[in-house]
């Protein structure tokens, strides 16, 4: 019983946030209607207290935030958009979430508020019914007046909600004050509700009492100070050792001394075992096995898995929908289970265990698999990509795709999960705290996500390179594993494949990309010796050659200007034990730089469709007008695509199309670049551009050819060129991207930028 | 109207910005150059655990690149960020009058012209005043 008492008052508290978050975004809501980001938002912290609420059996409070999910999730897809009636139901579930909560905190159950009117409200709105005004008021009123606890503050609020929606029956505007007037008074109500408890039961104190919490910021403050006086040390300890002063080296060794104990004490204090996180789940899984029909039995391996506070915070919502994912569609039924010859108890392990510097989490089931035909499915079906390309996936390739937004495999709707909130949100949330997720699964054995977590946020563990001279670190949550290979293998075994290096890695084709090719600089490698640092990045794998593996490194992550976070390498810097700097390498932005989009890693029976890596000397060549050619890089290209001419739209003087549910702003690029386009089409082949979730599209006469980039290039140039260049004996213009891209969008790299911004903000709370 | 400018030389010229945008001037450190940063970015300098990035003026106003020359660093605050400018040498703090100031010569070039918000006509030579927020938008 003490176990779900704790589960509860942990829910009360976690919603209560969640709760004023909801006002916040409600009332920035008036201020931009129908912002999809805000509905999001808002969509997500309701799903969180459904899904929570259903496990613990809260029954009302499930309803209602279901019915409510139902309606936004209708909003936020722009299948209805928001009324003023609609804004008023949302605000009564809200008021009637807040309710529920107080009466849950109070004793533990929901008490005897009744929603059943404002949830039946909702349901009309959600069928597109106008509500009726008088049961509006009603609902409201009446759970208060019957609440068994506080009989006596309800006297005064309640004439005044009654009184307000009797005058005013029926006329449509007429509800939207309705709601609001009593809000306050049921407000009032619940409110004084708990304090009449706190005045007769001792025992029990309220959730924001029950719980202190330190602000984050201050120990991350601390853990930055610390990380600082570490690397000062590693300095002092380097000059003391040259200068031939015993006092002094004594002194700096005992220095090194206390920093290191002062290092550990305050890791330690944020330091919690993963039990913290995982103590809920066996009621979470028991309860929604039994939901869905399902034997399932939970195992866990590494309780005492030290996690630094906060990243433990980060990895609560993850993990907690990776296990229920795993109960909901991972495991079979107890019957499908039998017939399949396994035993009727479906196992679902968690696993937590410290690996290289990280906390590696396991979720595991031993239930059906993904099935990658499936997903192939699916995606096209969603129309996340071209059947084609869905072909060329291998297998591992097509299931990273169940992190792409909006994609969710559940066949139904379903109490539990599949909206499409799923993974994406989850990888989101692992990337931001420096982590990475992976999948893999077989077809009738099992599935498992795999969490690599940084041990703290401030300090990074890293691999120093070195690469033309200078340092480089790479993230140790990248890096697989180092391989070297001496001049004579690596002579025979690096093959070419259509232009791109690859090497055989165990039978395996791994794409090579250099360092030095992509930094544009010259290898100062000149013995032939290769060395190879296997990097998994956006469910890719790859091999970054550098000139030298230096060592392992504990670094302090310092932020990087977003002129050169732009740049789109660098993730940001760090200074290293002699004081110089040293940029940190982004894995998974030169993923995407130095890669193809999809496709890097390939078996051998596919090789021949390998193609270079090296992107920024191959271009695209089409037609705009007047018979002109025009080169664009293809690492600028990200997909090529054809609307019918009769989707464009008008956005003010811009043309727009409709495009993966966002609005596509177009560029014609003829008339960018000042002539005349081909306007007796009927289709416009589109090359669009995506970088930091915005896309623009440049609309061409015709799509041309692929080639190698040019030999000869001349600063023969116009508006809106880089150049010219001779490519198959004939002239062909250098687009200049940047300047179409923001003619088509001027804020595409503001908003980039502020993208930055917002991540260097990140940084700079953790580590500056 | 008196300003202040904390004076600095590039090449032949004598340049100043006002001394409030200053936060310290450093004898040239080691720098970790930036593979693929626009040209006028000279690299990240570690200044007391915080990391700098440097511009490099010469580059920046487009005059030949430095010989054999250790740069001096003027640090100065632009919009919350901290930005190392790399100069020949530095100069006094001086006092000029508003009254002596006159549009860019144009003996300058296009790409120093822009940066330049004018000159101040010294005693026994020109003062240009940089413009600060222009020269570090590399």
């Amino acid at each position: 019983m003490d176990e779900t008492d704790e589960i509860v008052q942990e829910f009360v508290v976690e919603s209560h946030e969640n709760l004023d978050q909801l006002d916040r975004d409600f009332v920035e809501l008036e201020r931009q209607p129908g912002s999809r980001e805000l509905l999001s938002s808002v969509f997500r912290t309701i799903h969180t207290i459904k899904g929570t609420s259903g496990f613990l059996a809260f029954g009302r409070l499930e309803s209602l935030t279901h019915v409510g999910e139902n309606l936004l999730a209708r909003l936020r897809d722009g299948k209805m958009s928001m009324t003023p009636a609609i804004a008023d139901g949302m605000l009564a579930m809200v008021d009637g979430v807040r309710e529920l909560l107080a009466a849950i905190e109070t004793d533990g159950t929901e008490g005897s508020v009744d929603v059943t009117d404002v949830v039946a409200r909702l349901q009309d709105l959600l069928d597109g019914r106008e509500p009726v005004a008088e049961p509006v008021a009603e609902p409201v009123a009446e759970p208060v007046a019957e609440a068994p606890a506080p009989p006596a503050p309800v006297v005064v609020p309640e004439p005044a909600a009654a009184s307000v929606p009797a005058p005013t029956p029926a006329p449509a505007p007429a509800p939207a004050p309705a709601p609001a007037t009593p809000a306050v008074p049921k407000v009032a109500a619940a409110v004084t509700a708990t304090e009449d408890h706190h005045a007769d039961g001792p025992g029990r104190r309220g959730a924001a009492d029950s719980s202190i919490r330190v602000d984050v910021d201050l120990l991350d403050s601390l853990m930055r100070q610390v990380g600082e006086l570490v690397l000062s040390r590693n300095q002092i300890v380097r000059q003391a050792g040259l200068l031939d002063d015993a006092d002094l080296l004594r002194a700096s060794q005992r220095l090194g001394l206390i920093a290191s104990e002062l290092q550990e004490s305050v890791m330690k204090t944020r330091m919690q075992p993963i039990d913290h996180l995982w103590a809920k789940l066996p009621r979470v899984v028991r309860d929604l096995g039994s939901l869905c029909h399902k034997q399932v039995r939970l195992e866990m391996v590494g309780r005492e898995t030290e996690v630094d506070r906060t990243l433990l915070e980060a990895v609560k919502d993850p993990l907690t929908h990776l296990v229920r994912n795993a109960v909901d569609h991972g495991l079979e039924t107890p019957e499908v289970r039998r017939a399949a010859g396994k035993s009727p108890e479906g196992v679902l392990t968690l696993k937590a265990f410290h690996a290289g510097g990280q906390v590696v989490v396991e979720v595991s089931d031993d239930g059906a698999g993904i099935d990658p035909e499936k997903i192939r499915a699916k995606a096209a079906d969603k129309g996340l990509m071209r059947p084609e390309q869905l072909e060329a996936l291998s297998p591992n390739e097509v299931l990273q795709l169940v992190f792409t937004p909006g994609f969710s495999t559940a066949a139904a709707v379903t109490n539990v999960s599949g909206r499409g909130v799923g993974m994406d949100v989850v990888k989101t949330n692992i990337e931001a705290i420096g982590g990475a997720i992976e999948i893999e699964s077989a077809v009738g054995v099992g599935t498992t996500c795999r969490l690599r977590i940084p041990l703290t946020l401030a300090i990074v563990a890293s691999l120093t390179v070195e690469c033309a001279g200078d340092r480089y670190a790479i993230p140790q949550v990248s890096l697989q594993e180092l391989v070297t290979l001496d001049s004579e293998r690596a002579g025979s075994q690096i093959e070419d494949v259509a232009g791109a290096e690859v090497y055989r890695l165990r039978g395996q084709l791994l794409p090579l990309v250099r360092l030095a090719d992509v930094l544009k600089v010259e290898s100062d490698r000149t013995d032939g010796h290769l060395v190879i640092a296997v990097l998994q990045a956006e469910g890719h794998r790859f091999g970054l050659v550098v000139d030298r593996v230096l060592n392992a490194e504990e670094i302090v992550v310092k932020p990087l200007s977003s002129r050169l976070k732009s740049i789109g390498v660098y993730s940001g810097a760090t200074i290293l034990g002699d004081g110089r700097v040293a940029l940190i390498l982004d894995v998974q932005a030169l993923a995407k730089r130095a890669l193809r989009s999809t496709g890097a890693e390939r078996d051998a029976v596919r090789a021949e469709v390998v193609e270079t890596s090296d992107d920024s000397e191959r271009v695209l060549i089409v037609g705009a007008g007047d018979e002109r050619e025009i080169a664009i890089p293809l690492s600028a290209v990200t997909r090529l695509e054809q609307v019918p001419v009769d989707r464009v739209e008008r956005v003010g003087s811009r043309e727009v199309v409709q495009y993966r549910g966002a609005i596509l702003p177009l560029l014609r690029l003829p008339q960018h670049l000042g002539s005349y386009g081909d306007s007796a089409r009927t289709h416009l082949p589109l090359v669009v551009h995506t970088s930091g979730g915005r896309s623009v599209a440049l609309v061409v006469d015709e799509v041309r050819d692929i080639v190698d980039g040019a030999r000869v290039r001349s600063d023969i140039n116009d508006a809106g060129l880089t150049g010219s260049a001779v490519i198959r004996d004939k002239v062909v213009e250098l687009l200049d991207v940047r300047a179409a891209i923001l003619a088509a969008d001027p804020y595409f790299f503001t908003d980039d930028q502020l993208g930055h911004l917002g991540a260097d903000l990140y940084l700079d709370g953790v580590a500056s | 109207m008196m300003v202040q400018l904390a004076t600095f030389t590039l090449g032949d010229h004598l340049y100043g910005i006002e001394v409030s945008r200053v936060q310290e001037v450093l004898r040239h450190q080691s720098r970790t150059r930036i593979p693929l940063a626009p040209n006028a970015v000279a690299g990240l300098v570690n200044l007391r655990g915080q990391v700098l990035t440097a511009i490099d003026l010469r580059s920046r106003l487009g005059l030949t690149p430095r010989e054999d020359l250790d740069p001096m660093m003027v640090v100065v605050r632009i919009s919350g960020e901290t930005i190392s400018l790399l100069v020949d040498s530095i100069g006094d703090v001086v006092t000029v009058d508003e009254e002596t100031f006159e549009a860019p010569p144009d003996t300058l070039d296009d790409a120093g012209r822009e940066l330049l918000r004018g000159a101040y006509k010294l005693s026994d030579r020109l003062l240009l005043a940089l413009d600060t927020d222009r020269a570090v938008a590399a």
